[in-house]
């Protein structure tokens, strides 16, 4: 059974967990934040009195059950300590994406009634100003950092710490209400707003309650064995739910120490410092790690980096037995300790990862070669999926059965169930309560015995791991009635170095094919340690030796596909290599570099035509293309079209 | 809200100064009141720089005389100037290349430190302690100046902008009441201006100390500064307010050029 029994009653929100931990753990320390120079901590119970004090400044300032506070700023120890206080009186405190524009940051504070604003400098402040005329509920500003702030003599603007000044004043004379008002709140309470980014229309506020949050951290604390001795980084947006459970429920519950970087751009550094025993980051970050070490081992000299590759290259069969607690032999476990004087260990030192046990990856699907470095490194990183309406967690990878290609099984207390069109729902503690003023969007997602929907496609695996292979509304099928999930073999394609974009195709025809798009450094850089000559992109793309190159990406592909019984009939029969890279300008991409499939399949219909008629092996192509300064220009190119080997399903080579 | 600017911190008087037969500068008289940004422009080879060379005690001027907090000079001398408390960043960055941010900086409060050598070098007792209240000092201008991110790193290293701004937290480290910035924003491009130009505001309104500045950019100039002088073939053609500069026939003639 889960902690939703065993929870205790009285620790039932987060302001009540402060108290306790404050009596319990009074000088351990609760939160760091480096400022001039040095690690600034304060333990628990320093913690718990600053909380009070702004908790009863606010107060004074008229702050009520219900009330709405916004929280606007990088990761500071007293920006959280807003959303608590705002908690202990029975507010509700309402994070923004700190590098949001004024425009943007209008329709959720709008939509989510704050009353109050607690933002970190100026710069926020001035966004505020800026807008405050068309937020009728914004009463009062309080800013944390007091640099530049001499000029702004509002009276509805406040120094974070004059309002703990009256707030202790007030507590002076009203010694029993902080408590008294913490003491009213439940775990039912609502904890917290967060708003989904929304990629589609406006973002929703998502209402999640003290037990959400609790819960789930409370039964994430038990899946991974946290303890009070984790030491954690607290560097991704506050208005992310991801921060929310990893940087604040969760050192609530068991009560670790939460470190706030100095500032966004020495990140990096500070982890070095900390060196975290716990740490989440989305695959972009470690691609860039990985990038950076393998760009420096390439300029570092030859001894270095022939050790490097020796070392790393047993580290990739030795150091992931010993993380899975695989058997290992006496010889292999000695060569291990030899790589970790010399090379693990100073590389994780480096990297700021010396003491990390456990890190995670959410989000977007991470390459299996990044997944490995770091695995082999003894780092044991693990993947998860989750939503916001799920206060995280719907699934991750338990210890020791860690796959790059699946998130895992279900959370403990999450039940999963796959819809016909293969759309993954959920029910767990964790479950949202509702999106604030938005009952349609709310029935849509959640039906009445609390499943919600996730809009993501997966199947499980053999060992009963959830693959997301797509978004459910993406994912089509084949004639022979097989599953066609454009994103999960576009994905595949794009591990590889040299393939910069992909885009499949096929829902309702007899073969999967594929555009592909080279990626020009890479490829480019391959060709010229083969003396290849090429006078641009339509010209690399257009030569053999390149489709050679790429035959083989393609291939390996198809044997990964082949593994899976779902997916094996959408192997990539027929493929071309694009003669110009998709691009945003051209509409093709958003900006955010995601393929805009529609788009694409009309602007090239002749291109998949072509691949759909196994007779033909050439395509001719006229394309419009937008060049940097915005001039446009025709591009004619005649294109080969390549066929791929498919391999038969995996379970019928094994019956044959 | 108003910045309170006061009497008159620095005056020089008739100043002309040349080398050999080259005159840099032919009897020039301004004057820099307390707390105010006071920016000396002027084209190509105007004698801007030869002037600040003056102020600071580089050059010593053949005629004339500086007035600085009431006392009468026929020149300044380096180290006087220094101790008297006027600091100042190069066009060209004259930094330690070698070194950290931090320790760049920390050269500026050199002049500061009261311990001497033997003591600094056994690192004890009071000279430890001076050297921490120092490193806070540090620690506070580059918070100040959004350098955290670099405060280790040898500044060698550093792209352009960032080294200027390490230059203007060497200058601050020496707490100047007078900060004398040669073209504080040459080679910059507009981000990195106007990051510039909020820090000059910032320091003269948070430190109050006194800033003159040499800029090529008009622009920028008349943005941030109270008072302008314009000097032209070493000689003075305005003085006065953005406004009244602005509105300066000579002026105009100087940098639009004038039909022959």
């Amino acid at each position: 059974m889960t902690e939703t029994a065993r929870i205790d009653k009285k620790l039932d929100t987060i302001p009540k967990l402060l108290l306790d931990h404050a009596r319990r753990r009074g000088n351990s320390p609760a939160n760091r934040h480096k400022d001039l120079g040095f690690w600034q901590s304060w333990t628990w119970s320093e913690v718990a009195e600053e909380v009070r004090n702004l908790a009863c400044g606010l107060a004074k300032l008229g702050f009520k059950r219900g009330d709405k506070l916004a929280v606007i700023g990088d990761n500071r120890p007293r920006l959280y300590w807003s959303m608590v206080a705002a908690q202990a009186l029975g507010g509700i405190p309402v994070p923004l994406y700190q590098d949001s524009v004024a425009e943007e940051m209008v329709y959720v504070l709008e939509n989510s009634d704050a009353k109050f604003a607690i933002v970190q400098n100026q710069e926020q402040t001035d966004k505020l100003l800026e807008i405050k005329d068309r937020l009728p509920h914004l009463e009062y500003i309080c800013y944390e950092e007091p640099r530049g702030m001499r000029d702004y003599t509002q009276e509805f603007v406040f120094y974070y710490k004059d309002v703990q000044q009256t707030g202790r004043a007030f507590h002076g004379e009203n010694p029993d209400y902080f408590l008294q008002e913490l003491e009213q709140g439940q775990g039912s309470d609502i904890s917290i707003f967060l708003y989904t980014s929304g990629t589609t229309g406006k973002p929703k506020g998502v209402v999640l309650t003290a037990d959400n949050l609790i819960i789930t951290a409370r039964n994430s604390i038990d899946f991974d064995n946290l303890t009070s001795d984790e030491e954690v980084l607290a560097y991704l947006p506050m208005a992310w739910v991801g921060d929310n459970i990893f940087s604040l429920a969760q050192a609530y519950v068991i009560g670790f120490c939460v470190n706030c970087p100095e500032n966004p751009e020495t990140v990096m550094t500070d982890l070095k410092e900390i060196g975290p025993t716990y740490y989440f980051a989305p695959p972009a970050i470690y691609e860039t790690v990985l990038t950076k070490v393998m760009i420096r081992m390439e300029d570092a000299g030859k001894i270095k980096r022939s050790m490097f590759n020796y070392f790393m290259e047993l580290a990739k069969s030795v150091g992931i037995r010993i993380l899975d607690g695989k058997a290992v032999s006496f010889s292999e476990k000695l060569l291990y300790s030899i790589g970790q004087i010399l090379v693990y260990g100073p590389l994780r030192n480096n990297l700021g990862l010396s003491r990390t046990r456990l890190a995670y990856t959410a989000g977007e699907a991470i390459g299996p070669e990044i997944f490995e470095f770091f695995r082999s490194l003894g780092i044991n990183i693990k993947q998860l999926y989750g939503q916001t309406e799920a206060s995280v967690f719907i699934c991750a990878q338990p210890d020791g059965q860690v796959k790059a290609d699946t998130v895992g099984t279900a959370y403990p207390g999450v039940e999963l169930r796959l819809a016909d069109n293969n759309e993954v729902f959920y029910r767990s503690p964790g479950v949202f309560h509702s999106y604030y003023k938005n009952p349609e969007s709310t029935a849509d997602t959640k039906d009445a015995e609390g499943w919600v929907a996730t809009g993501d496609a997966g199947f499980f695996d053999e060992d009963g791991h959830l693959k997301i292979i797509d978004r459910a509304k993406d994912v089509g099928r084949m004639t022979d009635g097989s599953m066609f999930a454009p994103k999960y073999i576009e994905n595949k394609l794009k591990f590889f170095p040299f393939i910069k974009e992909a885009v499949a195709f096929g829902d309702e025809k007899d073969y999967a094919t594929a555009f592909i798009c080279i990626d020009i450094e890479a490829v480019g850089n391959w060709a010229e340690r083969r003396n290849l000559a090429y006078s641009g992109y339509t010209d690399l793309s257009a030569r053999d030796e390149v489709y050679d190159l790429l035959q083989e990406c393609v291939e390996s592909v198809n044997a990964d596909l082949a593994r899976d019984e779902k997916l094996s009939g959408s192997q990539i029969k027929r493929y071309l290599l694009l003669h110009k890279e998709l691009d945003a300008d051209d509409g093709e991409l958003t900006r955010t570099r995601k393929v805009r499939r529609r788009i694409v399949a009309e602007k090239y219909a002749v291109l998949i035509t072509a691949l759909d008629d196994p007779q033909q092996t050439h395509c001719e192509i006229d394309s419009q293309m937008t060049f940097e300064d915005g001039r446009t220009g025709n591009v004619h190119a005649d294109l080969q079209i390549r066929e791929s080997v498919r391999i038969k399903s995996h379970v019928h080579t094994l019956a044959a | 809200m108003e910045r309170k600017i006061g009497e008159t911190l620095l005056s020089v008087d008739h100043i002309s100064l040349s080398f050999g037969g080259v005159k840099a500068l032919t009897d020039i008289s301004f004057s820099i009141r307390e707390k105010e940004v006071f920016a000396i422009i002027g084209p190509n080879g105007a004698g801007k720089t030869s002037m600040l060379n003056v102020i600071n005690g580089f050059y010593h001027p053949q005629e004339g005389e500086i007035t600085y907090k009431g006392v009468h000079r026929k020149q300044m001398r380096s180290h006087e100037a220094a101790v008297q408390g006027i600091a100042r960043t190069f066009q060209n960055v004259a930094l330690f290349k070698g070194m950290s941010t931090l320790d760049n900086i920390m050269t500026g409060r050199i002049i500061r430190m009261k311990r001497n050598i033997f003591w600094q070098a056994m690192y004890l007792g009071p000279a430890r302690k001076e050297e921490m209240e120092n490193r806070e000092f540090v620690e506070d201008i580059i918070d100040f100046l959004e350098i955290q991110a670099i405060r280790r790193t040898p500044v060698g290293r550093l792209p352009y902008g960032l080294q200027k701004r390490v230059e203007l937290g060497r200058a601050l480290a020496m707490e100047p009441e007078l900060l004398l910035l040669d073209e504080p924003m040459a080679g910059m491009n507009i981000e990195e201006k106007q990051d510039m130009c909020r820090f000059i505001l910032d320091v003269n309104d948070q430190y109050g100390t006194t800033i003159a500045l040499i800029e090529h950019d008009m622009g920028v100039v008349m943005d941030i500064s109270d008072r302008v002088v314009v000097l032209d073939y070493g000689k003075k053609l305005a003085d006065g307010s953005p406004d009244e500069v602005r509105a300066n026939q000579d002026v105009i003639d100087a940098y639009l050029g004038v039909p022959h």
